[in-house]
């Protein structure tokens, strides 16, 4: 078991990470790391501040204090595409697919691939979905490339917004609510997704509401509480009872 | 740690749909070919005139006049948005083509003597160089769709605005222009290039009328430009699900710029087309004409809400428009009829595919 003060090269590791809107104080001092191949879950209630970090994570808006280091190196995300050039991914809770458009499309949306003819570039339809295929095959999810995403479960879903992420070999992976709103089944589905990643070695972040989710894949669980880093434990060193007195904050700190 | 799932997935309940109820037969596109295939063999048999060659150019000649608009009309309608402004953009383009031709091939008036002088008679107007006049005017034309559409895309993509507002306020600024450059006049080509457009736009060529050549030409270039490049790969993306398009890095603002302008261009050279046809660009000209452009590519399947279109779709819904007029005109049913045909066709259209997605 991994757990955080592990040495090891970090893939993130961050630093007395602040935020200020305005006079609202919305983080506060957040120190994290996360080693690859660790899944580490990031809990909270409404407003604790999860998604203003992941956000900083993913470079939509810069820290006021503190230091990001990615890789061992000080990063400064100015956008989301910063932060996506060093190999960080975001799936969104919302998935970010276009439903009209096929498994293969929506995972090469925005990278597709392309071969020249003549002066014009057409897309590479073969190799797309030839690579797509693989993907899911990583994943170990029958989803077939040239279906419709509106035709799909969510589990499927979930494999095309997670295999739009190892298009890029993100480093680490942070997954928003993934398992909202889905079925039991499907959530079996994102959660062995989960461990797919893991074993190739990427960092997993998962955001979630659900503690028998975060129990049954993570490392490691953060808890914040307005705005603060209130407890950083070995998944085995706690249990769903300490984290959820750490969220209603019934125990101020672990 | 324990697996949840750690045998390989497998989805026994998952099957490949029959090929009736899938791709092109499945589509609004499909069916509506199959209604328009249907409509020829019941015309065929109601008129000995109808499936005649000089008929069926006719019919060809006129949906082509509202066609290469529609082509235009449905990438815009494939991102969900919508252009008002095409029937307005079709008579300012034809306008200012013919005045800008008139302009430069009247010997004396500002700049006209870089492109014709005067033969020995004092009375022949001879161009300088062969098609330079018609090539400037018809640049002219497009020039002025082109501004068009650059001011829709930046309204919309950039400003936020909503596409039907925009538009709508566009169809009223650009008519108005019309009437001002022409003061309510309108315009005619002239000049000794004039019979040039006149044979580009009504000529024929190897048997078939000069715009249906046109059309095809258009049609396969936007069928390969959506399905087999990036940029039409972004147009749909952005239809489906346009905030996961920003999200996947896809130039959005870019994307619907574009559209906004390729749908001026594309009216712009319908309206030049038709003006060549007609011999004159009067001051209502195509007026309306948005509604039936719209009309033809919803009945041929492009989606109001985004997301789904096409060039076949566009054609389609053009030429069944085009055989119900005709057909009507031989069947000598009351021409005040079509309109409310054309309405409850609309109407059909959606409500079978609206039907067709409840029961799959």
């Amino acid at each position: 078991m991994v757990t955080p003060h592990d040495a090891g090269l970090a893939v993130l590791e961050l630093k007395g990470i602040g935020k200020e809107f305005g006079a609202i104080r919305a983080l506060h001092g957040v120190d994290l790391r996360i080693s690859p191949g660790e899944v580490v879950g990031l809990m909270g209630d409404n407003g604790a501040g999860k998604s203003t970090l992941v956000k900083i994570i993913a470079g939509n808006f810069p820290p006021s204090h503190g230091e990001i280091r990615f890789d061992g190196k000080p990063v400064h995300f100015g956008r989301p595409i910063d932060a996506r050039a060093v190999g960080i991914e975001v799936v969104y809770q919302d998935l970010a697919l276009a439903d009209n458009l096929t498994a293969a499309a929506n995972v090469f949306l925005g990278r597709e691939l392309k071969r020249k003819l003549g002066p014009f570039a057409l897309l590479d339809h073969k190799a797309m979905a030839a690579r797509a295929l693989e993907l899911f095959g990583e994943l170990r999810s029958e989803t077939r490339p040239h279906d419709l995403v509106k035709q799909m479960s969510g589990g499927q879903r979930q494999a095309v917004a997670i295999a739009r992420t190892r298009l890029s070999n993100a480093k680490l992976v942070m997954m928003d609510e993934p398992t909202a709103a889905i079925s039991v089944r499907q959530v079996e589905q994102v959660l062995s997704l989960i461990h797919r990643l893991k074993e190739q070695g990427v960092a997993v972040m998962l955001i979630s509401h659900r503690m028998p989710d975060v129990f049954a894949v993570c490392d490691r669980v953060v808890v914040m509480r307005r705005g603060e880093k209130r407890a950083d434990k070995a998944i085995g060193d706690t249990s769903p009872e300490e984290v959820t007195s750490l969220i209603t904050g019934a125990k101020e700190a672990a | 740690m324990a697996t949840p799932l750690d045998s390989p997935l497998t989805f026994s309940n998952v099957g490949r749909d029959k090929w009736w109820r899938s791709g092109f037969f499945a589509s609004q596109t499909g069916y509506v070919l199959l209604a328009l295939v249907a409509l020829f063999v019941v015309m065929n048999f109601a008129s000995p005139y109808f499936l005649t060659e000089g008929n069926m150019q006719n019919v060809a000649k006129n949906f082509s006049f509202i066609a290469i608009a529609t082509l235009g009309v449905t990438f815009v309608i494939i991102t969900g948005g919508i252009d008002l402004s095409v029937g307005s953009v079709m008579c300012f383009s034809a306008m200012i083509t013919s005045m800008v031709m008139t302009h430069i091939s009247t010997p004396g008036m500002p700049g006209a003597d870089w492109f014709v002088h005067l033969a020995p008679d004092d009375k022949t107007v001879i161009a300088n160089m062969p098609g330079l006049i018609l090539l400037v005017s018809v640049l002219a034309g497009l020039g002025v769709a082109l501004v068009v559409g650059l001011v829709n895309g930046f309204c919309i993509a950039v400003l936020g605005l909503s596409p039907f507002v925009t538009t709508l306020g566009m169809l009223s600024i650009v008519r108005g222009l019309g009437y001002v450059v022409s003061n309510g006049r309108g315009s005619f080509p002239s000049g000794p290039e004039a019979n040039y457009l006149y044979t580009l736009t009504s000529g024929v060529v190897f048997g078939m009328p000069a715009p249906f050549i046109y059309l095809v030409v258009l049609a396969v270039v936007m069928a390969v430009v959506l399905h087999h490049t990036g940029f039409g790969r972004h147009v749909f993306a952005v239809g489906g699900n346009e905030k996961a398009a920003a999200l996947t890095g896809i130039p959005v603002v870019r994307v619907k710029i574009e559209i906004y302008v390729i749908c001026a261009l594309a009216a712009g050279l319908q309206g030049i087309i038709i003006s060549g046809w007609l011999g004159s660009a009067p001051a209502n000209m195509a007026t309306s004409y948005e509604l039936n452009v719209i009309a033809a590519a919803v009945i041929g399947g492009a989606n109001l809400a985004g997301g789904a279109g096409g060039p076949l779709g566009a054609i389609v819904g053009c030429v069944l428009l085009e055989v119900i007029r005709n057909g009507l005109v031989l069947a000598q049913v009351n021409s005040y009829w079509q309109q409310t045909l054309v309405g409850v066709i609309i109407i059909a259209a959606v409500l079978v595919d609206r039907l067709r997605s409840r029961m799959a």
